[in-house]
């Protein structure tokens, strides 16, 4: 039975007070999607690959948003907003030398250590590039770890497409197998055409020495296990970051419980094991 | 501390004490049935006469959680005309929750798990450590929806600092706490006699012959009683009488689960962050910024619910997430009974 020590309790740090941030740069990377590159204000931000953070706009309320950058990228951290909502239509307007307020980080990690010596397959759909992001800055910026590296990016639209410039320099490595396919192309596109899962046919993988790595809307995760899955790759090296309203972050509120797990505590980050454990992953 | 008891009459000067150095809160009636005047309500409030407080009472629409666990609670606040430096708002003032029925006790244990575990919650728990919990035992069940004696809150190990056992014209007053035994000072108590300690053994075998179990399993086996009923069909069946009105979440004492709002000061100076009661049987509980929903049947709301309360929170931490009371039954208009479908479950695969 968990004991509690309400008289300690009652003395400790409220997790639910922001610390202030500003705002380095920023950007507007498509029509919806906003990029922030934040420092705080007092200590540096303190995070791993694959954790989020609760955004506060004074005035209107908080968001929870996955960090986008890596920390191997200095202490400043970043992040890609897409305005759906009160806070993130407001932070349209945020820019250069503006303050936020940050909680966090939250959450787990993808599993950089384990992963090293090994393949890393990423497949990121849509806004799901954010968080798969920062485990590719780290594991790029850490090359030497990490064995065969292949990139999977899609997007409904080539104006949808996120870190563009980055797309361009990851497709120019050598060291980095990097394929970008939309589902809808315009007269300029001259890439690949169709969905995710259709790069599949074009990549070579070594699926039991293989970490597919894969974050984007339900349905094309479904759709993209399943592909990982006929490649041999084993559902406990099918890493993925749910999607859920983590209000609190510190496993209170009960918005992001999936049955009896707390996303915001023992996730963002499952393996496809434990997601088709839950049922009511996906 | 040896037993002891306090003459039914000398209660009211007990409470009045109490109120000296602190806010007691207690059991009131708050209205009499119009057309039969036996048929009492009672709720649970702020005292303000010590002759108000009624230890007879039943049962209650809300227990005593809001005293610790208020609707609304302020957790920063921050200013908008200045740089924001949010700070936490953390009140609490000494308390006496005088009356606690053994399942209220439980729950509260519960709560304390919940705000304490992991990362600890102060704005719940400053009220907490500055309440003391007076309990009250039951003689016989306040209702035919409860079933406290299943879910192990019949007789709570804690959640409690003074236990009273009303048995005629004395009360028997045990103190379970260094707090309990602080509280009981400026009681007018004399040690128990004899016939003191042989009443407190009827009133302890009358309790034990009047309550009865209920479901058809033993407590420890619920949470895989649940499992096996995952896919059933049962989920859908009572969601059909469902309205996702959430007022099971509302009149369930352990129930915690939050919504947070900033509001704004009218005159722009600064705003205050404010969590609220949230319920998950709401349809857009489980829902994230796009429109996707987590949990977009009614019946998956409903067996989330079902399964928290008696599988989650459980397996947990090891404190029930129901404690029996039946108070989301008898608030329930469709009148899905937590219970009833614990026992309906039992034959399910």
């Amino acid at each position: 039975m968990t004991q509690i020590d309400i008289h300690k309790g009652a003395e400790a740090e409220s997790p639910y007070v922001p610390k202030m941030a500003r705002i380095l740069s920023a950007e507007q990377m498509t029509e919806t999607e906003r990029f922030f590159r934040i420092e705080m204000e007092e200590a540096p931000l303190a995070y791993q690959p694959g954790q989020f953070v609760g955004v506060t706009v004074f005035g209107v309320g908080e968001a929870p948003i996955s960090i986008c950058s890596s920390p191997t990228q200095g202490d400043a951290f970043e992040l890609t907003v897409r305005s759906v909502g009160l806070v993130t239509n407001k932070l349209k307007e945020f820019g250069e030398g503006d303050r936020l307020g940050i909680r966090g980080p939250f959450g787990n990690t993808f599993p950089y250590e384990e992963m090293k010596g090994k393949d890393v397959l990423f497949v990121a759909g849509g806004l799901g590039l954010a968080p798969t992001r920062s485990l590719i800055r780290y594991v790029l910026d850490n090359r030497g770890d990490y064995h065969k590296v292949t990139i999977l990016v899609g997007a409904r639209d080539p104006s949808l497409l996120l870190f563009r410039d980055e797309l361009e320099a990851w497709t120019g490595r050598d060291d980095v197998e990097t394929l970008v396919t939309v589902d809808r192309p315009d007269k300029a596109w001259s890439g690949n055409v169709g969905v995710i899962t259709r790069l599949f046919a074009k990549i070579q993988l070594d699926a039991a020495a293989t970490y597919a790595v894969i974050v984007g809307p339900p349905v094309m995760f479904k759709f993209t296990v399943l592909e990982a899955l006929a490649e041999g790759v084993p559902e406990n090296r099918i890493i993925c970051s749910l999607e859920r309203h983590m209000k609190c972050g510190v496993g209170k509120c009960g918005h992001c419980q999936i049955r009896g797990v707390y996303v915001c505590r023992e996730g963002p980050v499952f393996t496809y094991e434990q997601v088709k454990r839950l049922r009511e992953g996906i | 501390m040896l037993p002891q008891v306090l003459k039914r009459n000398d209660l009211a000067a007990w409470v009045e004490a109490l109120m000296a150095d602190r806010t007691v809160a207690g059991p009131v009636l708050k209205e009499t049935n119009v057309s039969d005047p036996s048929d009492e309500k009672f709720e649970w409030t702020v005292l303000e006469d010590a002759g108000d407080l009624r230890l007879d009472y039943n049962l209650t629409v809300l227990g005593p959680k809001s005293f610790l666990w208020p609707p609304r609670q302020q957790l920063v606040a921050y200013r908008l005309d200045d740089g924001p430096d949010p700070q936490p708002l953390i009140e609490h003032e000494p308390t006496v929750l005088l009356g606690v029925h053994p399942c209220d006790a439980t729950a509260i244990a519960t709560l304390d798990t919940a705000f304490g575990k992991d990362i600890p919650d102060p704005h719940y728990l400053a009220r907490r450590a500055d309440t003391a919990i007076v309990g009250l035992d039951c003689a016989a069940p306040c209702h035919e929806s409860s079933f406290c004696l299943d879910m192990g809150s019949l007789y709570p190990d804690s959640g409690f600092d003074v236990m009273l056992t009303p048995m005629g014209e004395v009360i028997f007053v045990e103190a379970a706490t260094d707090l309990g035994r602080a509280l009981v000072k400026s009681a007018a108590v004399r040690p128990a006699t004899k016939d003191d300690m042989e009443a407190r053994q009827k009133f302890a075998e009358e309790k034990r012959s009047n309550f009865h179990y209920k479901l058809p399993y033993e407590l420890k086996y619920l949470p895989e009683v649940l499992e096996q009923s995952y896919d059933s069909l049962v989920w859908e069946a009572i969601a059909r009488r469902c309205f996702s009105c959430g007022s099971c979440n509302t009149t369930c004492p352990t129930c915690y689960c939050w919504d947070v709002t900033d509001d704004i000061a009218d005159d722009l100076s600064g705003g205050v962050r404010t969590r609220r009661y949230d319920s998950c049987q709401l349809d857009t509980f489980a829902e994230v910024a796009g429109g996707e929903n987590f949990r977009e049947e009614r019946s998956s709301r409903l067996r989330h619910r079902m399964f928290r309360k008696g599988k989650y929170i459980l397996e947990q931490t090891g404190r029930v997430g129901c404690v029996g009371c039946g108070r989301c039954e008898r608030a329930c208009v469709a009148k899905i009974s937590i219970k009833d479908t614990y026992v309906q479950i039992a034959g399910t695969r």
